[in-house]
């Protein structure tokens, strides 16, 4: 791995998965289902391990570069003036997000091989999981903002048949759906804003540049900020671009749809619904994050909304009783996190976390479906006392608990304390409210995971459903630890759950690897790094150390002159674990009385009294006008000679008269 | 004829040799699979010599050169066309393969028929002279109203009969207007004529001559507007496809278009150029595009048998065709008008393909049920589900709906009206898509949607399933990468630009 990398290998880890699911679409599910499903499971990890390794390959090269590997994009066509061109843009964010990406897929392909052995849909899950890895790759690379736009939009779909994967259930079903909605409905500003770029596209032809790419936008940006620019609305764009990161990445108000998507199978919630798909919002912000510093405005809504999401979603994991709902929100929250690093302009952070977060939610996550692998529910209520049936779970869950937590030295202490301090010293307006909000979160988040580690592994077991969802539990004999293909992959998680955080943004030179190495890496994000405050770092752990203890005199301890406390915060504990009623509000007030009373049934009759009507029209139209010609084509050669020579009369005669 | 003149010659001997072959051999082993077999083994010699010639003119040489004192020219637009009807006989010698075995009687005599006839095509796209394109005209006519004759029953001899006559009568309206122009400019040969209806439309001539040129122009029209369908002198075209074999059908729709194009490309961009003319004829192109457009698909929905339909869809895609021709009309510059030209030679590449893929899949069907009628694909999708989908598939690229090669012709076609300020006609050729899908549709609803009348499969042989790959495989791979057979087509219109 001594050279640059090639365009072509760089092309190869998009095109590795992406073989993967052709094969097994086209081959695997087909011909061999019967007999050899399990070599889709093989063949998406041999695929997903050579895109990690092209990764890698694509990592070192920037690193050694010190900067974006520059390949020509291609002409993909051309329409007048403009050019859609579609290439790969390798710069240190691809490079970071690559190496996470194909990484946690990886590992959570690994224990898919476990974990969805013997499900009968074998061979469609991993043919989805290879579309989902090369999709997802493909927004990573992608040069112009349409070619990320197909792929942001085929993740969507590889959610959506995921998270419906099962859907036999009522519940997938409508989460998938949901899903999809909701999305969509933040995709609608997205488009909006590829489609102003496109309209404004006489601003960048006249400087030689292309709207649709990434690179010539960012330029433009750079100078609409400077003031050199004029008619571009670059508020407007950015709120555009914010409203389909935030519905991809679940943040307030759009984000119902994730906690409902954990109908999914494990490891897509996993892969999908905490490390990778859900982080492309954030990843979309940082990646457009020109047009963001252009707009002051724009900035001050993502800390807002991020930081408000943090707070809020953390609040509803106090309450929750399923164990992956609880992930959920807290993925929600820690996304909230990354949006308003974003927000108070510090992008590198927003990407450091965003790394880290993949590799301790993955864990949690694949922890979960180890639990429920053994239990058959993902009920807290029901688990208990896994502790000793499931060493290697329980350590792999605690060492992710407590790095989600930001308990200092884990990886999670990290990246989340550098935001804190950030946010601490930014001078912007909004940052001592999201400082606060993201204080209180930092306690709530230590509580709401160490309520979900003591009520799952610690005290007695409360006897476990082993008939409980899909074929897991039921060998007899209690719950048991998992096989080791799925351990295994926990544990290699379970590694830069550790210690990523410290290696990858060291205080101090550590041996080869430079001080800080990761943000001098990422420079060209822009954006201010603040050093570590000392100060700020013990009150989080205070913060952080506060919330496992009142977890643990909860649960561990079940601490009885706390019950009188308890019954008094029971109104608040109703509100929460009813969402807010947001649900409610949305799917009731505002889908069942707006939507299908108001707007449905006025596109219902623009569908029937106009559309329909239009269409019937052309068609009556066709077929009498076409009748009316019909006598002509009667089939007698003397006719049909007589209309050609008439038409050349006509020609002639029209010549003749109008010229 | 210098020994030069027989190489730059070569493919079009080639394959007359090979018909002449062709024929030998059916004396002693009239077996159709040995004839199928020589006849599409033997397009690699003629395909082989216009590689050899395209390494000559084509890529960065990018030059003509002319043979016999000029009559002929090889470039870059002539080889494509070549390639074109090449790549139209390759797939449909072995698509034909089972039909000319149940239903033809002499093989032999089919394909060489079949690879004559190619022979004219491949010569008009290289004719500059007005007397050989009328010779290659009647060489690639000639062959296909005996091969629309050859089932030898009532309809099938009409058909042949009814294309004859009919080709007789546009070929004197063509001569006639060949003869005009002759007599203006005192040549046939394109180049010469251009620089002469230059001289005598900018008024240098007597005052006369400029609406002769004009009547002269109209009657060509007319000749040419035979060949490609184009409304109104397509009133052959529905007779003649349901009454020929289908396998004949197939080829008059693509073959017969695309020679067609190339000389009314090639004689309007080369020789009837000067900003007035071109006004002049490229209007007439704007409204006889509008006509076809209209008329084919508003007859087409009336249709119940599929290869009627097709016909009409096949004047509609004429008239789409001509968009490329009549945006000269338009204000644009040198540069926006060959955007016309180019989208023409991509469009009859996503045509060949999207036509050929649904006409080898209505030869298995056909064959298979017995009938041409749209009612007999009823259910089809449970007895041959990639059957059904390729020939979905191809509807949707008539159509013009991504990601296939239909939307991308269709796209630059009428993104070259607009380039030169003529949106009007690419809002006709939007609203006659949709009109379009009204009745492609109803084929794909027929096999999707209604109940199978019986449900015994529906089967290919191996050649016809190879030969109905290869257009499908074409309609998605130009959907979705459309530069690969862009650039070369616009490539290949740079050399009939006008002389000067």
């Amino acid at each position: 791995m001594g050279a640059t990398i090639p365009e072509a290998a760089a092309w190869a880890i998009l095109f590795s998965p992406l073989a993967s699911f052709l094969f097994i679409a086209l081959v695997v599910r087909p011909f061999l289902n019967r007999r050899y499903a399990r070599l889709a499971g093989y063949v998406t990890v041999l695929a997903v391990g050579a895109a990690l390794a092209l990764s890698l390959w694509a990592a070192a090269s920037t690193l050694r570069q010190g900067g974006p590997v520059g390949f020509a994009p291609h002409r993909w066509l051309t329409l007048g003036e403009l050019e859609f061109r579609v290439g790969v843009l390798l710069d240190p964010l691809t490079a970071v997000m690559l190496v996470v990406v194909t990484g946690v897929s990886l590992m959570v392909q690994v224990y898919s091989q476990g974990y969805m052995r013997g499900d009968p849909g074998y061979a469609r899950y991993f043919a989805f999981m290879s579309l989902f890895t090369a999709s997802m790759v493909g927004i990573v690379l992608a040069r112009s903002i349409l070619q990320l736009y197909v792929f942001w939009e085929l993740v969507g779909l590889c959610s959506y048949l995921l998270i419906g994967f099962w859907g036999d259930r009522p519940a997938a079903a409508a989460a998938a759906k949901k899903a999809f909605l909701v999305t969509r409905l933040g995709d609608v500003g997205f488009l909006l804003a590829i489609l102003y770029l496109f309209s404004q596209r006489a601003v960048f032809l006249e400087r030689g540049l292309n709207p649709l790419e990434i690179p010539d936008i960012h330029e433009v940006a750079a100078l609409a900020k400077a003031g050199a620019v004029g008619g571009l609305a670059i508020t407007w764009l950015a709120l555009g671009i914010f409203a389909g990161a935030a519905g991809k990445s679940a943040q307030f108000p759009l984000h119902t749809w994730l906690p409902d998507a954990m109908e999914g199978p494990t490891p897509v919630s996993a892969l999908i619904h905490a490390a990778t798909m859900v982080a492309a919002g954030v990843f979309l912000v940082a990646r457009l994050y020109p047009v963001f510093e252009a707009s002051q405005d724009a900035l001050v809504v993502v800390a807002l909304v991020g930081g408000f999401t943090a707070l809020f979603a953390a609040t509803m994991g106090l309450v929750m009783d399923d164990i992956k709902r609880v992930m959920a929100y807290s993925t929600v929250s820690q996304l909230g996190y990354m949006m308003l690093a974003l927000g108070i302009g510090a992008p590198r952070l927003a990407i450091f976390h965003l790394g880290m977060h993949a590799f301790f939610k993955a864990l949690l996550f694949l922890g979960a479906g180890s639990v429920n692998h053994a239990t058959g529910t993902f009920d807290l209520r029901s688990m208990g006392g896994l502790r000793r049936r499931m060493p290697w779970t329980y350590g792999t869950f605690l060492v992710a608990a407590l790095s989600l937590a930001g308990v200092f030295p884990l990886a999670g202490f990290w990246s989340k304390d550098v935001i804190l301090g950030a946010a601490w010293s930014s001078g912007e307006p909004v940052a001592p409210w999201v400082f606060w909000m993201v204080m209180v979160t930092v306690a709530l988040t230590a509580f709401y995971i160490f309520r979900v580690f003591f009520m799952a592994f610690h005290g007695a077991s409360r006897g476990s459903q082993a008939e409980a969802s899909h074929g897991a539990g039921g060998h007899g004999g209690g719950p048991h630890e998992s096989p080791a293909v799925m351990v295994l992959p926990m544990v290699a998680l379970a590694v830069p759950a550790v210690a990523a955080g410290y290696v990858a943004n060291p205080l101090s030179a550590l041996g080869p690897v430079g001080a800080h190495w990761l943000n001098e890496f990422m420079a060209s994000l822009g954006g201010e790094v603040a050093e570590p405050d000392v100060a700020l770092a013990i009150a989080s752990q205070v913060a952080a150390l506060t919330g496992i203890a009142v977890a643990a005199l909860l649960y561990q301890a079940r601490a009885r002159w706390l019950a009188p406390m308890g019954r008094g915060l029971a109104p608040l504990g109703r509100l929460l674990s009813r969402r807010y009623y947001l649900d409610e509000l949305y799917e009731g007030i505002t889908v069942g009385r707006l939507f299908y009373r108001g707007m449905a049934r006025f596109t219902d009759w623009v569908d029937r009294e106009v559309v329909d009507r239009t269409v019937d029209g052309i068609g009556w139209l066709g077929r009498n006008l076409g009748r009316s010609l019909l006598p002509l084509q009667n089939g007698q050669v003397q006719v049909y000679g007589v209309v050609i020579s008439f038409g050349v009369l006509a020609i002639v005669g029209a010549y003749l008269l109008l010229r | 004829m210098t020994l030069r003149d027989l190489y730059l010659l070569s493919p079009e001997m080639a394959m007359a040799a090979l018909a002449s072959l062709v024929v030998l051999v059916d004396l002693v082993v009239p077996r159709t699979r040995v004839l199928a077999t020589l006849a599409g083994v033997g397009l690699l010699v003629p395909a082989a010599l216009s590689v050899l010639l395209w390494g000559e003119v084509g890529g960065e040489a990018s030059g003509a050169v002319t043979a016999l004192s000029g009559t002929l020219v090889v470039d870059e637009f002539s080889l494509f066309f070549k390639f074109l009807v090449l790549g139209i006989v390759g797939l449909l010698i072995p698509a034909s393969v089972d039909y000319v075995g149940r239903f033809l009687r002499s093989p032999g005599e089919f394909y060489a028929l079949v690879l004559f006839s190619a022979t004219g095509m491949m010569l008009l796209a290289s004719t500059t002279e007005l007397v050989s394109i009328y010779i290659s005209l009647e060489l690639t006519s000639l062959p296909l109203a005996v091969l629309a004759a050859f089932l030898r029953d009532g309809r099938s001899s009409e058909a042949g009969l009814k294309f004859l006559l009919l080709s007789a009568l546009s070929s004197a309206i063509l001569l006639y207007g060949m003869v005009l122009v002759y007599g203006v400019t005192g040549s046939t040969r394109l180049e010469e004529i251009a620089q002469e209806v230059a001289r005598v439309t900018a008024g240098g001539g007597p005052l006369f001559q400029g609406p002769v040129v004009l009547v002269g122009v109209a009657l060509m029209v007319a000749g040419f507007g035979f060949k490609v369908a184009s409304v109104p002198f397509q009133m052959w075209v529905p007779d003649v496809y349901e009454g020929a074999p289908t396998p004949v059908t197939a080829y008059l729709s693509v073959g017969s278009k695309a020679a067609g194009f190339a000389v009314l490309l090639r004689v309007f961009y080369v020789a009837l150029q000067g900003e007035e003319l071109r006004a002049d004829w490229g209007g007439l192109f704007a409204v006889l595009s509008v006509a076809s457009m209209t008329a084919g698909n508003l007859m087409a929905m009336l249709q119940g048998n599929i290869k009627r339909l097709l016909a009409y869809s096949t004047v509609a895609h004429a008239g789409y065709l001509l968009v490329g021709l009549a945006v000269v009309a338009g204000g644009g510059g040198a540069g926006e008008a060959l955007l016309g030209p180019s989208g023409v030679l991509f469009y009859l590449g996503a045509y060949a393909a999207s036509n050929l893929a649904a006409f080898f899949a209505i030869i298995v069907i056909t064959n298979q049920v017995g009938s041409d009628q749209i009612s007999a694909f009823a259910g089809m999708a449970r007895r041959a589900p990639w059957l059904a989908a390729a020939l979905a598939l191809a509807m949707v690229s008539l159509i013009g709906i991504p990601p296939t090669a239909g939307f991308m012709g269709k796209l630059y076609l009428f993104n070259a009206a607009v380039q030169n300020g003529m949106a009007w006609l690419a809002l006709a050729g939007v609203v006659n898509s949709v009109v379009s899908a009204y009745y492609y549709l109803r084929v794909v609803r027929s096999m999707y949607l209604l109940p199978a009348e019986s449900d015994e499969p529906v089967r290919a042989s191996a050649p016809m399933v190879a030969a109905l790959a290869v257009p499908v495989l074409g309609v998605l791979l130009l959907g979705v990468l459309p530069n690969l057979l862009l650039e070369v087509a616009q490539s290949a219109v740079g050399t009939i630009q006008p002389p000067g």
